[in-house]
């Protein structure tokens, strides 16, 4: 081991989402609908109070929807403008879950070279744990004039770059945290490096690009989004808002927000169904009896 | 202290390794592509790719006629996107420790509110931020503290994922030992879990001084503050055709202001471990 | 029966750390026959677990020779002739306990026909053919380690290093799993290398106890068992094993005190 693989374990975990994550209902467990209950029931009162509470309000004090729109006036451009934003949420979304494969394979690749070469991961990593903490989203004016305004892949291409980070740097943390005992039985039974690789590093490292999707899926949409304000196409979710809000039509412009939101959290969802397939065998999704 | 001096020199020397790799690669691809004639992924011209001692001097040359150069302009963006971004870090910082504290103490208020912090983050700030400017407005906020709100946006999210969870980690016998000593909610708060919880505080403050830059830049862009990094990069990226070593420069200038703010927290970070190691010991 | 297994003559191992050297071990000389069940007992800092990682090559002397099998201990490793349970089990959680008694078997090309009876086998062999497919998690402390001690020996290893593998369990597991141990041992025929701290587990499981010494590590005794090789519960109480306990007990303080310690 090195220096530098202090500097792994000293980066940030990302997996912001892992709190939440526990209090889902896990494979095996029974949950009676008392329990479940008692879980969201809080969440659920708390929605209705905050919508009840907003619409009053905006209502009673007479607030212009320029400045905030009441949730009647957002569900009702919801409605009427569906085809619009829903066709302009599947173009952003394509151009995220693009830019998601490619940043994340590319991520992947890099990692398993890292854990294999010590000197690359020695020169790679601290650049990347650098380039990590710059606002990337500042490259879009760059890619939209290398690879076209209007093309998509100039979009891709920052939601590529945004999510390469964060995988490649817990990926490759994964795959370097593994119990010493582990490493010295393989070594006891003369395993070759790649064997290491594929029975431990792999297994072992897992959890932590799991957990490194599940935020990337949620960021690669925002990214899109970000990217889609320095121009291009006028039927994408980014554009959309924008305009809206320019001419203060926000009503529209939250609706497309709803979409923008339902589209994350919906990726996010997949990406845990996943991570539940390939990973039954996780600490956090044992039932607790 | 020789070990620190020696680390520092291999990652100076690594910084430069880098920088020069980069140089060549980009360099090297223009060389190469020009002379295949290759356009593919991207062209190698000038326009396009400017060549690397050219965005370089374009920093120190003058921004505009007999102006000051183009790298203090940009600094002096950087400076007021950073002071954005940093109110923005406290503003979040503030409320997200305070939602930790909240949801330790009331499992009630977790249960109703956690769903929605996390719901929160997937919804684009872009999208937010011309709401936010206009509330700012309606309050008589200065436009560039409506910007740190979006900002404080971003920042506050990890902060409160990473306090409740460093609120949780102490042992439970911890916890005991401290009900043994029929010792105060708040005095078990601040004598065992707060400092049970700085690691994670700090590693989210690294996370939030990152993404407090980028609420920064990208609340800039619909507020339509002028003078910013932000700003610039919008304008920068309309004359990419005629200037493109700008857009690159200022670019370089916003990749240095996030990394600048993340080694500040971490420089804090560091300093406090030592001198709690100090106490320790 | 009197082949050499393990043979050390003066063997050393220093550490070197950020302020200087450290000398685990020095000067051992020992002899492991064919059948041999051997225990090293010690002081922590004596280099009991160095000597058992010396024999597996998971470190390698300094000074001194070293020969397991009639060969180096990197060819013996690469060879397979050993197999090896740690204190923690070790047990790979995404694999079944059935699949992580193959893990060996896959590792050395064992034809994919021939594992799963293989590994039932030693599940037999440790009584845990019930459990075969649950994971690892689903199991007590001391079943997880019957399967690691199950996973050392699916690959028929002459020799079995086992390093404090009980030392995490409680007193009634511990005493079911000396028993267990033993009853392998005799129907396996593998010698055996066990590193503990307890004196009572060495000596109801050795045919010897190495007695060794910190600073630097040393063996300053060898005391053979000289109780027959079918032991049980009644064994603990015999008087010869009260004196043979007291025996190892002497010779740990007389090796402190000779080691110039406190």
């Amino acid at each position: 081991m090195t220096e530098r693989d202090d500097l792994i374990r000293e980066t940030p975990e990302t997996d912001v989402f892992a709190s939440f994550e526990g209090d889902l209902p896990t494979i095996g467990r029974r949950s009676s609908p008392g329990r479940l209950l008692r879980r969201y029931l809080p969440a659920f009162i708390a929605f209705l109070t905050v919508i009840l509470v907003w619409e009053g309000l905006t209502r009673l004090l007479g607030v212009e929807s320029f400045v905030l729109s009441k949730p009647s006036e957002i569900l009702t451009s919801f409605t009427e403008t569906f085809t619009t934003i829903w066709g302009a949420g599947m173009r952003t979304l394509l151009e995220a879950a693009t830019g998601f494969v490619i940043g994340t394979s590319l991520a992947v690749a890099t990692s398993l070279a890292a854990a294999r070469w010590v000197g690359f991961r020695d020169g790679m990593l601290p650049i990347a744990i650098a380039l990590n903490a710059t606002p990337i989203a500042a490259l879009a004016p760059i890619f939209n004039s290398w690879f076209g305004l209007t093309n998509p892949f100039s979009k891709m291409a920052v939601v590529a770059v945004v999510v390469y980070f964060p995988v490649m740097i817990n990926t490759t943390r994964g795959l370097l945290e593994v119990d010493p005992a582990e490493l010295e039985l393989m070594r006891s039974m003369a395993a070759t490096p790649a064997e290491v690789t594929r029975r431990i590093r792999i297994p072992r490292a897992l959890p932590y690009f799991f957990s490194s999707i599940k935020v990337a899926s949620v960021l690669s949409l925002i990214a899109a989004i970000i990217a889609e304000y320095f121009g291009g196409p006028q039927n994408v979710l980014g554009q959309y808002i924008v305009n809206r809000a320019q001419l203060f039509q926000f009503p529209d412009a939250w609706a497309a927000i709803l979409v923008a939101s339902i589209l994350g959290v919906t990726f996010y969802l997949l990406i845990l169904l996943a991570e539940r397939r390939l990973m039954p065998w996780h600490v956090s999704f044992r039932s607790s009896d | 202290m020789g070990g620190a001096n020696r680390r520092i020199a291999r990652t100076g020397l690594s910084i430069l390794a880098v920088v020069v790799a980069f140089v060549l690669l980009w360099e090297g691809y223009k060389l190469i592509w020009t002379a295949m004639g290759w356009e593919n992924p991207v062209s190698p011209d000038d326009r396009t790719m400017p060549h690397t001692w050219d965005i370089f001097l374009t920093l120190l040359r003058p921004a505009q006629r007999n102006g000051p150069p183009f790298i203090l302009v940009e600094l002096k963006a950087a400076l007021m996107t950073l002071r954005e971004a940093f109110v923005g870090f406290l503003i979040g910082g503030a409320v997200g420790f305070g939602l930790g504290v909240l949801f330790v103490r009331s499992t009630m208020a977790e249960r109703a509110f956690m769903p929605y912090v996390v719901a929160s983050q997937t919804v684009p700030i872009i999208a937010i931020a011309p709401m936010v400017v206009v509330w700012g407005g309606r309050i008589d906020l200065p436009q560039w503290l409506s910007v740190s709100l979006i900002a404080a946006y971003l920042t506050f999210f990890p902060v409160a994922i990473n306090t409740l969870r460093g609120l949780r980690s102490p042992q439970p016998t911890a916890m005991e030992l401290m009900r043994s000593y029929a010792s105060t909610g708040n005095e078990t708060l601040w004598k065992l879990q707060v400092p049970a919880a700085m690691p994670y505080i700090f590693t989210a403050l690294k996370v939030s001084a990152a993404a407090s830059v980028i609420g920064a830049i990208v609340g800039e862009l619909p507020a339509g503050l002028r003078g910013g990094l932000g700003r610039d990069l919008l304008q920068f990226s309309q004359q990419f055709t005629a200037a493109p070593e700008k857009l690159f420069a200022a670019v370089l200038i916003a990749g240095l202001a996030g990394i600048a703010f993340v080694g500040l927290v971490t420089a804090v970070e560091h300093r406090w471990v030592q001198a709690n190691r100090r106490l320790i010991t | 029966m009197s082949s050499s297994v393990v043979e050390a003559r003066g063997v050393g191992k220093t550490f070197g750390t950020g302020d200087g050297q450290i000398v685990a071990l020095s000067g051992i000389d020992l002899q492991i026959h064919q059948g041999d069940f051997i225990s090293l007992i010690g002081p922590s800092g004596c280099g009991k677990s160095t000597l058992l990682r010396l024999i597996g090559d998971l470190v390698s002397p300094t000074t001194g020779t070293l020969v397991v099998n009639g060969k180096t201990p990197g060819q013996a490793r690469l060879d397979r002739d050993y197999g090896i349970v740690f204190q923690s089990a070790t047990l790979l959680d995404w694999r079944s306990v059935q699949k992580n008694v193959e893990l060996p078997l896959e590792i050395m090309d064992f034809p994919s026909e021939e594992r799963p009876a293989r590994a039932r086998e030693m599940l037999d062999l440790v009584q845990l053919d019930a459990f075969a497919d649950h994971f690892p998690w689903q199991l007590s402390g001391g079943m997880q380690q019957r399967v690691a001690i199950a996973r050392a020996l699916a690959f028929r290893p002459s020799l079995l290093l086992m390093d404090e593998p009980f030392g995490a369990l409680d007193e009634m597991t511990r005493e079911a799993m000396q028993q267990e141990v033993l009853r392998v041992w005799r129907e396996t025929g593998t010698s055996v290398v066990f590193v503990t701290h307890s004196i009572p587990e060495a000596v109801f499981l050795s045919t010897r106890v190495v007695v060794m010494s910190p600073r630097p590590g040393h063996i300053s005794d060898e005391i053979v068992v000289d109780l027959p090789r079918q032991r049980d519960q009644d064994t603990r109480e015999q008087s010869k094993y009260f004196d043979l306990v007291i025996e190892v007990r002497e010779a740990l303080r007389k090796g402190e005190k000779g080691g110039g310690a406190l």
